[in-house]
């Protein structure tokens, strides 16, 4: 019964709880702005790359690929490190929150694009042909015939590798961006008590179930055709 | 252009990081080592569970799943690191990294395993049942092999991710690859050790990523 209560007071301590609910809600917001953006901004510019991949100009696309690759054999921790570190050495100083960003978005961008690009590439060439005969042009036939039937299948997929580069705001704690494990830490370590950790956990817990089973729901829902 | 050279691309400063570097590229290894076994087996684990009979037990199994997908990686392993303590246990950083990485990864793991096994069609098990295999036997002889081989690219590729995702145990102070490379940037201030540090994990990963592009489209052509 005693080491119950000790447990109950550790974890979940209704003062420290009170005392730290609006510091973990700064950190809530501040992780979702920066998810945010991240998704919008990473979603667009993969899909930019990948229609500029279509014109098929040698140089380009080999450009394309190298930071494709490169953005998805980094570990995202390595990039925010050289960046935030890297780039005031340099003279280009960059909040933390920008830096997180700007990595961030740059990983999705990469992933978005092998994805949208698979799906470009499963579009038979005769949706292509057929296009073009009714008198659609390249850039025509592109947006109306072979993105729209192309971004149905990236759906699930796309949606699971968003989840899993949102999840890494949690990044940002290490170059102090105050999210929800920054304001967690430091709730901890003022308080000497673990329930801020419980707390930054039960948040993401919170704010990531959805997601999460919206994704599974997803992937049921526009099942990836792989047979 | 001459500060740029300077600051991310100092030769005299990478070469002596490098001993550091490299045992700390070694550390990376032995993390993989322990890691990628255990979340490989702790996924079969989680995905044979989430087959069961009773659908309560399919749904923890699920609810598991889904929890562990959930919270970033980087929040259990600061969890279990910098809150175990206060429950009296204080784990070292390997076994911090080892706890939350197997949580982590087994519940990723678990799912694509899932997503194989329900690939494989109702009239496998049937077939295989009615030579007279057991369950278990169907399982392990006739549907795992085919589900792994369903599943592959995703489970290369979440390897891939594992691998990539051991640079947070730098954050518990782990001195592997990317710690190494912190320590020797905040000693001279400069960023070539970690420039030299995601050069090592390009080579690492760089071939299994063009492996997995040339996977997923076979598979999907």
């Amino acid at each position: 019964m005693e080491s119950w209560s000790r447990f109950l007071d550790t974890f979940f301590n209704w003062e420290v709880i009170e005392r730290y609910f609006p510091a973990i809600m700064k950190g809530v917001v501040v992780t979702i702005e920066i998810a945010a953006a991240v998704v919008v901004t990473g979603t667009l510019l993969g899909l930019a790359l990948t229609i500029m991949r279509t014109f098929r100009l040698v140089a380009v696309n080999a450009l394309i690929v190298v930071f494709v690759d490169i953005f998805r054999a980094l570990p995202p921790l390595v990039l925010v490190l050289l960046v935030y570190f890297g780039l005031p050495n340099i003279g280009i100083n960059l909040p933390s929150f920008a830096v997180l960003w700007l990595v961030l978005a740059l990983v999705l961008a990469a992933f978005a694009e092998e994805i949208f690009w698979a799906g470009i590439l499963s579009i038979p060439k005769g949706q292509w042909e057929a296009a073009r005969c009714t008198g659609l042009g390249f850039l025509g036939t592109l947006a109306y015939v072979v993105l729209p039937q192309a971004i149905r299948l990236t759906v699930p997929p796309l949606t699971n590798r968003t989840i899993a580069i949102t999840k890494n705001t949690a990044l940002g704690t290490v170059i102090g961006v105050g999210e929800i494990l920054n304001q967690a830490t430091t709730a901890q370590s003022f308080s000497g008590n673990a329930t801020p950790l419980m707390m930054g956990a039960i948040a993401y817990v919170i704010l990531f179930i959805p997601v999460v089973v919206l994704g599974r729901f997803l992937e049921t829902r526009f099942t990836w055709r792989r047979v | 252009m001459e500060a740029i050279v300077q600051q991310f691309f100092n030769l005299a400063i990478m070469e002596r990081a490098l001993p550091l570097i490299l045992s700390g590229l070694e550390q990376t290894i032995v993390i993989c080592l322990l890691v990628i076994p255990l979340g490989l087996i702790g996924g079969l684990a989680f995905a044979i569970i989430s087959l069961s009979r009773l659908r309560t037990v399919r749904w923890a199994a699920i609810a598991g799943i889904d929890f562990f997908r959930a919270i970033p990686p980087l929040v259990l392993l600061i969890f279990i690191y910098a809150g175990l303590p206060f429950a009296g246990l204080r784990p070292s950083p390997m076994l911090a990294v080892a706890i939350a990485f197997f949580l982590n990864t087994s519940s990723y793991y678990g799912e694509i395993y899932r997503a194989g096994i329900e690939s494989v069609g109702q009239g496998q098990w049937d077939a295989a049942r009615s030579t007279g295999l057991y369950g278990y036997q169907t399982l392990a002889y006739v549907v795992l092999p085919q589900a792994v081989r369903n599943v592959l690219p995703d489970l290369v590729s979440n390897t891939v991710e594992v691998v990539k995702l051991t640079s947070i145990a730098s954050v518990v102070a782990l001195p592997e690859l990317l710690y190494s490379a912190d320590m020797a940037r905040s000693v001279t201030f400069n960023s070539s050790p970690i420039v030299l540090a995601a050069a090592i994990y390009l080579v690492m990963l760089w071939p299994i990523v063009r492996l997995i592009s040339r996977l997923e489209r076979r598979v999907a052509a």
